[in-house]
């Protein structure tokens, strides 16, 4: 790809890149492309397909179903991705995907973010192609699948016939619902895991319109190899080549959609132990406050628990000391204090990132936590979405929230948008707008506090308030926008 | 067969060891703990050659496609006595390995994955990650604990006879849908020492998973999701049920509760018990019809008839004639609540999970972790696994009887040393063999054709 000045001339190609592009509209990214591209097209273009993903990222957190994606995809393309120029929408496409390789292949979390969401969108942009190019990019992916033959098909037809049922596809048996390929289990884990697929003896049978399953996986496998080919060439060659020029563009693309991401808390020592249980009541988030309440009650927690609740208590600010002094008072109350030194303590410090291969790990947001299984005998997860409903009733009530928030928030709730519930619970309890929607644990935590200091410190601190609210809209639904990280 | 580098027995008696408890002193122990016993086990009775040969799979330098660092790449952990725990402990032979365990006696054996390079290297490389996983067998771990909610007879770490069918419904579950639905032909089942059972799945293909496909087998066999915070563990949907559950239900759950959960556990015997599973009933009135039925009869009418399962009759009968399909499959969805195997996804998931390895003896109850015939697990009985003492009891007897396979011979560990050779070993090792020959035969083909004009 070359990258000119707008004053210099530029060819357009009007065939798409040196990529091969088996369907007309979808490309595969398989190579960086013989294209000369505008440098202020390089960082526009780059920012509008990071609204696309933003919009994917945020569409899937609050637990969106397939086909509500579908629409929010398709509109997010169409509003985003648009060029004057209909020759040139192609290559727009192809452009800003490199450009944010160069962005996202910096870090591990970076490159699973971005993964994540163009995978999501391929898949999208993949079910909506005809027939003949979902063929063709089969073809070019060699997916090593092979079409049932139909002696194969009479064979397993019930069983076929069965599995369509038991996830709502009605199986007619029309011609087309009668073509299913057979793959090795193992390159459908999407299909395995919903027990959405046939398996016999190793094979996966995969049904047309599961097809799109298939490629996205390949997609995703061939995606993550060149984003650590392309970290490679960036770290060794490109980010000095480019000091003056690419390079100050990447890395303001990449740092300004970095959210804040409470790793590094302002400063260690901002809550004490002995405060801990009345801030818990006043400022923890729902999920936290659940975890911290068991552990107080069994004086344990299992391990997913522990992480989770451990690492918002960092961010928080509390300091390895306090922190295993916090634990040890818990957990020696269940299984003494020795036990508690050779089996508990060490995994504390080493999410401090004291021991081991000292990691510092980062507080967990509300998109992964929503995204974690809580099974017998855990308490983390996010209790929006685990809760049955009569128990998050009875947990907000104990929290203090209002009949007539309660069905907000349930609405919410049933309507799977769990941060936003998360976001009316906030609201409800602290009487004030929370504009910027809450995505992290620790947000809710220092929005919290803010506002409680906020209304300690002065009693004409109304003005302040909302007018600080005013900066954090601002602030807020800039990070909300182009925060690339959540 | 030889025991490539293996110690001798006969080696053995002429070092100090230490004296095997007389007769009555064994008497007047309890069943306790003692690494003293341990040492003689890891002497005389662990099977280190069989390991070995487990975990080379073939590559034992006998042939010339052996990768010879193979074994050296794989990690072992050990418990130490004082609850120390070493990781990343390799070696490079049989001998080193027999020996180490032979000299550290460690409590438990984990073990790991195979790395990309040896692991015991892992600090002369700069940079972070390094050490990545490559092989890795896909396990399993089922822990009657995870059970509690449905089970009365015990609670926490205890198993009896009454409870222990639910482990023989997860193995056979499990173990079916891995051969027949997987294709998978190598597997290790384990009685875990205590409460559980783990399984170990050697396939060639098995070991090469990754993460993300060892998740997707392990949620393929989740049914059971949930906890305390939401009262609707079990959720079938769809109309029907995937071939897998309706194999499971018809060829082991359904059984297995009928005629054996049912009693045993006595589900519908008191009002606290029935109550569990009308919570399960969506139809509020079934479930007050039921709760008035038997809320009157506190015995069955017919003595002769068990309560539980007159009652359960009841139920069915109910609900089976629903015209609603979410009260009609509420059956299945109780028979699953109550029997379907509850796996722990986090051991399955991750590649270098630690696992504890075969034949270890589990410091709690003494009991040795003896391999479990899935084709008769139903025969299986925990009360009856040998126990550290009882296996030293077994040698005091014998004596200086000598025998060619071991000392273990002598004892009731034979038995489980030959089921782990023949159902696992043996056909494990041969396929091994045979696709290092052909994989071996293809590349010398391969080069001949490159240098053929």
């Amino acid at each position: 790809m070359q990258v000119v000045r707008s004053h210099q001339s530029h060819r357009s190609f009007s065939s798409s890149s040196g990529s091969v592009s088996a369907s007309p509209t979808l490309p595969l990214y398989r190579s960086a492309p013989e294209l000369e591209v505008r440098l202020e097209d390089f960082e526009s273009f780059a920012i509008d397909r990071l609204r696309v993903l933003k919009g994917i990222s945020d569409g899937l957190s609050r637990g969106k179903k397939p086909d509500e994606m579908e629409k929010l995809v398709n509109e997010l393309w169409k509003t985003n991705m648009r060029h004057q120029d209909s020759s040139q929408v192609l290559n727009k496409d192809i452009i800003s995907h490199f450009v944010l390789r160069l962005v996202y292949c910096r870090t591990e979390e970076l490159r699973k973010w971005f993964l994540s969401m163009e995978s999501a969108l391929f898949r999208h942009r993949f079910r909506n192609q005809t027939a003949e190019a979902q063929r063709a990019i089969m073809e070019e992916f060699d997916l090593p699948c092979k079409a049932v033959s139909n002696a194969e098909f009479e064979s397993l037809k019930e069983k076929l016939g069965q599995v369509a049922r038991s996830i709502g596809h009605n199986l007619s048996l029309s011609t087309t619902d009668a073509i299913y390929y057979k793959v090795p289990f193992e390159e459908v884990p999407e299909l395995v895991t919903g027990r959405k697929v046939f398996i016999n003896q190793g094979y996966a049978y995969v049904a047309m319109n599961q097809v799109v399953s298939l490629v996205a996986t390949i997609f995703r496998s061939l995606l993550s190899k060149a984003l650590i080919l392309t970290n490679r060439k960036w770290a060794t060659s490109i980010r000095e080549q480019e000091q003056h020029r690419l390079t100050p563009i990447v890395e303001a693309l990449c740092s300004s959609y970095l959210g804040p991401d409470f790793s590094q808390p302002k400063e260690y020592g901002e809550i004490s132990l002995k405060d801990i249980d009345q801030v818990a009541k006043s400022s923890f988030p729902l999920c936290m406050r659940h975890l911290f309440e068991k552990l107080r009650e069994d004086h344990h927690l299992k391990h997913a628990g522990r992480m989770q609740l451990g690492l918002f208590l960092k961010g928080v600010g509390l300091n390895v000391d306090d922190s295993l002094a916090f634990w040890r008072e818990e957990f020696s109350k269940k299984v003494g204090l020795e036990k508690f030194e050779k089996e508990y303590a060490y995994n504390i410090r080493h999410n401090y990132g004291k021991e081991g291969k000292k990691t510092d790990y980062t507080p967990y947001s509300c998109q992964k936590i929503i995204l974690s299984t809580p099974g017998v005998g855990d308490h983390h997860g996010c209790p929006y979405r685990h809760f049955g409903e009569e128990n998050l009733r009875a947990a907000l009530s104990r929290m203090g929230v209002n009949s007539r928030a309660m069905e907000d928030v349930m609405g919410k709730v049933r309507n799977r948008d769990y941060q936003l519930a998360c976001t009316l619970t906030f609201e409800a309890l602290h009487a004030a707008p929370c504009d910027a929607g809450i995505n992290h644990p620790n947000q809710y935590f220092s929005d919290s506090q803010r506002l409680l200091k906020a209304k300690k410190d002065s009693s004409t601190n109304v003005v302040d308030a909302s007018t600080s609210s005013m900066h954090r809209l601002d602030a807020g639904n800039l990070l909300r926008n182009i925060r690339g990280n959540s | 067969m030889t025991r490539q580098g293996a110690y001798k027995e006969s080696d053995d008696m002429l070092i100090d060891e230490p004296k095997l408890p007389q007769q009555g002193q064994i008497a007047a122990l309890p069943n306790e703990f003692n690494p003293s016993y341990l040492k003689i086990y890891y002497s005389k009775l662990f099977p280190h050659a069989d390991l070995y040969r487990w975990m080379s799979y073939g590559n034992d330098g006998k042939h010339p496609a052996c990768d010879s660092s193979y074994l050296g790449r794989r990690e072992f952990s050990y418990t130490l006595d004082n609850d120390i725990f070493v990781r990343y402990n390799t070696f490079n032979s049989a001998t080193e390995l027999e020996n180490s365990i032979k000299d550290k006696c460690p409590l438990k054996i984990d073990i790991g994955p195979i790395y990309n390079l040896n692991p015991a290297r892992r600090n002369a490389y700069a940079g972070d990650n390094v050490l990545t996983p490559v092989e890795r067998e896909l396990i399993f771990d089922i822990d009657m604990s995870d059970y509690d909610d449905v089970r009365y007879c015990c609670s926490g770490a205890d198993v009896c006879l009454n409870c222990w069918p639910l482990m023989t419904v997860a193995v056979k579950v499990i173990d079916t849908s891995l051969r027949d639905d997987f294709g998978f032909r190598h597997i290790l089942w384990v009685y875990s020492g205590r409460r559980g059972v783990h399984c170990w799945v050697c396939d060639r293909k098995a070991r090469r998973l990754t993460n993300e496909q060892r998740a997707a087998v392990a949620d393929y066999f989740r049914v059971y999701k949930g906890n305390e915070n939401n009262y609707k563990k079990v959720s079938l949907m769809g109309q029907v049920l995937h071939p897998f559950l309706a194999r499971s239900y018809t060829e082991v759950l359904k059984e297995y509760f009928e005629t054996k959960l049912l009693t045993s556990q006595n589900l519908l015997s008191s009002e606290e018990r029935y109550e569990k599973i009308l919570e399960m009933i969506p139809d509020q009135s079934i479930a007050s019809e039921l709760r008035g039925k038997w809320q009157e009869s506190r015995r069955s009418s017919s003595a002769k008839e068990d309560i539980n399962i007159v009652r359960w009759e009841q139920l069915k009968q109910l609900l089976q004639k629903h015209k609603a399909q979410v009260v009609r499959r509420c059956v299945e969805e109780i028979v699953f609540t109550y029997t379907f195997p509850r796996l722990d996804m986090e051991v399955s998931k991750h590649m270098n999970h630690l696992l504890k390895a075969p034949f270890c003896v589990h410091p709690k109850t003494g009991r040795v972790c003896v391999p479990i015939n899935p084709n008769n697990c139903e025969e299986f009985d925990p009360t009856t696994v040998p126990t550290l003492i009882q296996l030293l009891e077994e040698l005091n007897r014998e004596g200086l009887r000598s025998d060619v396979e071991g000392e273990w011979n002598k004892t009731s560990l034979a038995n489980a040393i030959k089921l782990f050779r023949s159902s696992f070993l043996q056909p494990l090792l041969k396929i091994c063999k045979e696709e290092m020959e052909s994989s071996y035969n293809a590349k010398l083909q391969q080069s001949k054709n490159l240098l053929s004009w």
